[in-house]
């Protein structure tokens, strides 16, 4: 099927495309941008007047629930949210039940996941059997099932042998190893931020050098070992600096910061909102800031959504009890937006396209002539409110409901199909 | 953020924590109170009729003896129904969530819940879902807040020192575990006292307290200098384990109240402790029986309170 887009803001960030121009889909892939080309016969036209037409985007984390949390989501369920969001490719962390430490679950999952044709869905293997941290999974087979990297999800690692040889391994092969900084000594039993507000609430508390700590562990051995390490989910502003001197240093390092982090802080918990107890914690509004200028300066490569649909009944429950995590594929988008702003389009989604796809080591993000046609149609000013209503997504849980963003997405293609119009 | 406790008319609708609780509101219990204590020691009338007709439910989810006869006695004397439920030992363990709890209580008609938990923000969260006719009074969650405690502490001191403006006071122990010491510090600072000090070692007290309005003291001579009154809190022998204290041993000989450290604070200083107490701890039994303590005064006080806040309670609109 030929399909034109028309009329539309074309923002690429990889090829530095920003301007008005047509978009030539062919073959489920870009035909051409800009004139059609030869003898080109739209069977579909989309009218992308006053839109911007964009690379469909890539989350690193997004929890589909599957297998052994379906209560909570669905396959299905978050698959809509997915490209509702506009996100046409996502990774997925191994903290199912049983975890993503066999090579047939990934290949289960694959083929669920193909089976809906819409986002294209990369599974992140565990790293050591069950989560446990104890004995490495088969990487090579699992990235023959179809795993792009591995990791601890929440999961702690503390024995730092373990590591160091998980890194070994991995390295052998250039696997790429995803690790999320937090000490499970220092995080014992908190659900907030060291600081100002836990003290006033009375919340058990995780200091930022639980972060740091396990931060500068995981460098020193990704230094030692030569792997190529994705930090996750940064929180604070001194880990923002161990990465910032670490990348300066020349080692092969990303990292990715929360969609909900890049916005929020401790202060958002008010009087013990459920829906900002998240992992890492909310910090403060200094670390927060830091964030955003990590982002700024790329030390921080990619915003994800860290998407952790919870049903209702985890959040009505005092804080601490309440279960950890929000809702966020849908977010994705108006928060990457929120946080470069109106005039920074490109920056913004620079972070959640290029970016993610590079950490991934996909050829996507992109709107090359010949590659997959996974795009983004959506209104940079059309205001959408947050509400359980408006989600397609079986997790209701956002510090954002009530809030009314910028962003809304009005066609999500995957391989040149529409897969979703709003 | 709207204050969760009042109501459109700015009084109170639920007593959860005492920050962010104007001072009027602080004073008027208080002297509310104090009509009470002046009323119960007249010895003529017991019982008044404010809560006639009424039921309040006591739901602890955590053990309690003094809180909660207190609570039932001061319920009893505003002629309210007094319903006990100690649900630590039953439907929480059979899977009942908190909430699924409430709902059935407030199906048997209750008026007002006064409620125990072991997890900060317990009270809110039943605060924010219960129908408007109903008040939440938090008797104690987790390590956040116990606002009547602290309350009857200011009736206490009230009553000894008659003013606040010129006091200086020290509240000495485990305030990291503490929603006593939280609840004391937000009630103090509103009240107007000038200099509140907290004195423990390091491990016991919580990241960034001094903005919560006080002064940081290691050291117990140097904290206790001076003081119009001292706030023993307790220590929960747990606190052995976790490696946040040596020893009871060593915790005593360096921050328990004895008549020697004692000596150090003003001459006519008092001695306060929410009970209940661990002699030979955090205190000595010479300090906790002598001259100084107001601590049976302090229980006495608490009913007074407790029947202030419902009676209050149950006159909102």
């Amino acid at each position: 099927m030929n399909i034109q887009i028309k009329g539309g803001r074309l923002i690429d960030p990889k090829n530095g495309i920003d301007a008005k121009q047509d978009l030539f889909i062919a073959a489920s892939k870009v035909a051409a941008i800009g004139n059609a080309p030869a003898g080109f016969v739209a069977d579909q036209i989309i009218d992308a007047s006053g839109l911007i037409v964009a690379p469909g985007l890539i989350d690193l984390a997004a929890r589909l629930r599957e297998p052994g949390y379906e209560y909570r989501a669905t396959l299905e369920s978050e698959m809509d949210a997915a490209v509702a969001g506009g996100v046409t490719s996502l990774s997925c962390p191994p903290d199912t039940d049983p975890p993503l430490d066999e090579p047939g679950l990934v290949e289960m999952l694959k083929h669920r996941a193909k089976t809906l044709n819409q986002a294209h869905v990369y599974p992140v293997g565990a790293l050591t059997h069950g989560l446990k941290g104890a004995e490495l999974t088969e990487m090579a087979e699992l990235t023959d099932a179809g795993c792009v990297a591995f990791s601890q999800a929440d999961a702690p690692l503390t024995d730092t042998r373990v590591l160091m040889r998980a890194m070994q391994y991995a390295a052998t092969f250039g696997f790429s190893v995803w690790l999320r900084p937090q000490d499970s000594f220092l995080a014992k039993d908190g659900v907030a931020h060291d600081g100002e507000v836990a003290t006033r609430l009375g919340l058990p508390a995780i200091p930022v050098c639980a972060e740091t700590i396990a931060l500068a562990t995981m460098l020193q051995l990704a230094k030692e070992t030569g792997v190529r390490l994705h930090i996750c989910r940064i929180s604070s502003e001194a880990g923002v600096a161990l990465v910032r001197a670490a990348k300066q240093q020349g080692l092969p390092l990303t990292c990715d910061v929360s969609a909900n982090h890049v916005h929020l802080s401790e202060m958002d918990i008010g009087f013990f909102d459920a829906n900002c107890h998240l992992t890492p914690p909310l910090r403060s509004l200094r670390d927060r800031d830091a964030l955003r200028a990590g982002l700024l300066d790329g030390t921080i490569d990619a915003i994800c959504s860290d998407h952790t649909p919870v049903d209702e009944d985890a959040k009505q429950l005092p804080f601490a009890e309440a279960e950890a995590g929000a809702t966020g594929l849908e977010l994705l988008l108006p928060l990457a937006l929120k946080w470069a702003g109106r005039d920074a389009l490109s920056t913004a989604l620079a972070k959640v396209t290029q970016q993610p796809a590079h950490i991934l080591g996909l050829d996507a993000g992109h709107l090359s002539v010949g590659s997959a046609a996974d795009v983004c149609v959506f209104d940079p000013d059309a205001y959408w409110k947050i509400e359980p209503a408006a989600l397609k997504s079986q997790g209701k849980n956002t510090p954002f409901l009530g809030l009314e963003l910028q962003g809304t997405v009005r066609y999500t293609l995957v391989d040149g199909q529409v897969v979703y119009q709003g | 953020m709207n204050n969760p406790q009042l109501n459109k008319n700015g009084e109170l609708q639920h007593l959860l924590t005492t920050e962010g609780l104007p001072a009027p509101i602080l004073r008027a219990i208080l002297d509310r109170a104090a009509s009470f204590v002046n009323m119960a020691e007249g010895g003529e009338i017991k019982k008044v009729p404010l809560l006639q007709g009424k039921a309040v439910f006591n739901i602890f989810f955590e053990n309690s003896t003094r809180t909660r006869t207190t609570f039932e006695i001061a319920a009893k004397r505003l002629s309210a129904d007094v319903v006990n439920l100690n649900i630590g030992s039953s439907s929480t363990s059979k899977g009942e969530t908190l909430l699924d709890t409430v709902d059935n209580l407030c199906a048997m008609h209750a008026d007002m819940f006064v409620v125990r938990h072991s997890q900060s923000g317990a009270a809110h969260l039943i605060a924010k879902h219960v129908a408007p006719n109903i008040h939440v009074v938090n008797a104690g969650d987790g390590r956040h807040a116990h606002p009547t405690q602290a309350l009857l502490d200011m009736l206490t001191i009230r009553h000894y020192k008659k003013e606040f403006h010129n006091l200086r006071v020290a509240i000495v122990g485990d305030v990291l575990h503490s929603r006593v010491a939280r609840s004391q510090i937000h009630a103090l600072t509103t009240l107007g006292v000038p200099e509140v000090r907290v004195i423990a070692p390091k491990t016991l007290l919580p990241t960034r307290v001094e903005h919560l309005g006080v002064q940081v003291y290691h050291d117990m001579a140097q904290g206790l200098k001076d003081v119009d009154v001292v706030m023993m809190l307790r220590l929960q022998n747990e606190r052995m384990q976790g490696a946040l204290l040596p020893s009871a041993q060593e915790y005593f000989k360096y921050y328990g109240l004895t008549q020697d450290k004692l000596a150090l604070a003003k001459a006519d200083a008092i001695v306060m402790h929410p009970g209940p107490m661990n002699r030979g701890v955090e205190i000595d039994s010479s300090v906790a029986d002598g001259s100084h303590s107001v601590i049976l005064p302090q229980v006495t006080f608490g009913i007074a309170v407790r029947m202030a806040v419902m009676s209050m309670l149950a006159g909102a609109k």
